[in-house]
């Protein structure tokens, strides 16, 4: 008897405080619409971090008095490339998009902007988008970071070499023996200078971008290795070098790997079908990795800030009260997506040493197989 | 019955893809927590048993965490799929 009053009573009160909500909603919708000409845009949180968390022509920096009638956006505008069949090679602005006076989007040469997307007015009309997007960008100001700081060092051990390291190299130096001894050296033996150059700029590429990745603004803040299309070119290169550096034993294990009976390879070739699926999954799944890690830590921090502004909607409040928990759990979140990008760089170099590794191992076939 | 047999069947694609979606999410998080629970536990014996091998079992139990959370954000991409495509 108690336990049914519980459940009733449980059952009542979620009800009532489910209609309590759905009415708040249609309430502020009667007001929105009874209200002046312009248009209030309720806070919509996915988009906002779908947003944040893809690729752009132009790079948005801020927006200025949102949700008034003096909306004024402040964009880095980039070049927009097209390359098309019909008319050749055509570069523009990418501020050209936006009508200046009624801030609406516009069509340009025949060309517009729809969800990031460029669509031609013409259907048929083949061409390539070859723009520099965000991200594209954002590649080359890490580019430019790397280059700075690492020819610098360089200079510097070689202008006053054997001296104690002071300055950036103390912080360079440290990682880079680190990776040379514990992750390069014990994976894949004595050739491995020649792989160290490649594998230190994967590691610090990585690590870099998801740093940059961290800063809310320009020059940060371009969400690069959480774009599946750089993952997967990281992936593939190393895939390439895999099998360019494969040895004899390598394909011969795949084909025909020692230790397991010969009816999993005869009549149907079991053994090296998986083989190969293990070959072809070992890159997809780098791949995978290091985009959604980063991907889902962006969301989720974008998620705990827009918690702020969903409760700011009710009332501003509770907005204001919701603030200190949510900036708290964002710096939390922060704090991990720190080790997240340190992680996720090493373990992408350390398994792609791996693979170097056992793509260059010779097979020892010194027991004799009673 | 059979008006309401049509409704579901209107209702079902969208609702219940995105129902299996945040299950997905939900097994997958259970699944990472299990294994990466089981990882940190057997690292923090073996760290007991002999304490001067801490560096070397740590960074194992990095490596072994991040391989396992792989797999996990496997599906939490293929549920992200279903949301968004």
């Amino acid at each position: 008897m108690p336990n049914k009053i519980n459940l009733f009573s449980f059952l009542i009160s979620f009800v009532f405080i489910f209609s309590l909500g759905s009415a708040n909603n249609v309430a502020f919708a009667n007001e929105e619409h009874g209200a002046a000409e312009h248009t209030s845009k309720k806070f919509n949180a996915g988009k906002l971090i779908m947003e944040h968390v893809s690729d752009e022509h132009g790079w948005h920096i801020l927006t200025l008095g949102e949700g008034t009638e003096h909306e004024k956006h402040i964009t880095l505008p980039l070049p927009i490339i097209i390359y098309s069949q019909t008319k050749g090679l055509v570069v523009f602005s990418s501020s050209n998009f936006v009508n200046h006076e009624t801030h609406h989007a516009q069509a340009y040469e025949g060309y517009s902007l729809e969800e990031q997307k460029i669509v031609s007015e013409d259907a048929a009309e083949v061409f390539y988008d070859l723009s520099i997007t965000k991200n594209i960008f954002a590649l080359f100001i890490s580019l430019a970071l790397m280059l700075i700081v690492f020819i610098s060092v360089a200079n510097t051990y070689k202008r006053n070499p054997g001296v104690a390291p002071k300055g950036l190299q103390s912080f360079i130096e440290p990682l880079i023996v680190f990776l040379r001894d514990e992750v390069v050296k014990p994976s894949i033996g004595n050739k491995y200078h020649k792989y160290l150059p490649f594998l230190l700029t994967l590691f610090f590429f990585i690590f870099f971008n998801n740093l940059l990745g961290l800063i809310p603004i320009l020059p940060g803040g371009a969400n690069v290795t959480g774009n599946i299309a750089v993952t997967m070119v990281l992936a593939l290169t190393v895939f390439g070098i895999t099998l360019f550096s494969a040895k004899k034993d390598f394909w011969i294990h795949i084909v025909n790997t020692p230790g397991v009976p010969w009816w999993l390879k005869f009549p149907i070739p079991l053994m090296p079908i998986i083989e190969l699926m293990g070959l072809i999954s070992k890159p997809l799944v780098l791949c995978l990795r290091l985009f959604a890690n980063i991907t889902a830590g962006h969301i989720i921090a974008l998620a705990f800030f827009s918690l702020i502004f969903i409760f700011g909607e009710m009332s501003a409040g509770v907005g204001y009260g919701v603030s200190i928990v949510s900036v708290a759990f964002t710096i939390f979140m922060n704090f991990l997506e720190l080790l997240v990008a340190f992680l996720q760089a090493y373990v992408f170099t350390l398994l792609a040493s791996l693979y170097f590794g056992s793509a260059l191992e010779e097979h020892h076939h010194e027991e004799a197989h009673h | 019955m059979s008006t309401l047999m049509m409704l579901l069947q209107e209702v079902a694609n969208t609702a219940v893809a995105k129902a299996g979606a945040g299950i997905g999410a939900g097994i997958a998080a259970l699944g990472a927590g299990m294994g990466i629970g089981r990882i940190g536990g057997s690292a923090l014996e073996s760290i007991a048993r002999q304490p001067d091998a801490q560096g070397d079992i740590r960074s194992n139990m990095i490596v072994a965490a991040a391989l396992v959370e792989g797999a996990a954000f496997f599906a939490i991409v293929v549920c992200l799929l279903i949301l968004f495509i």
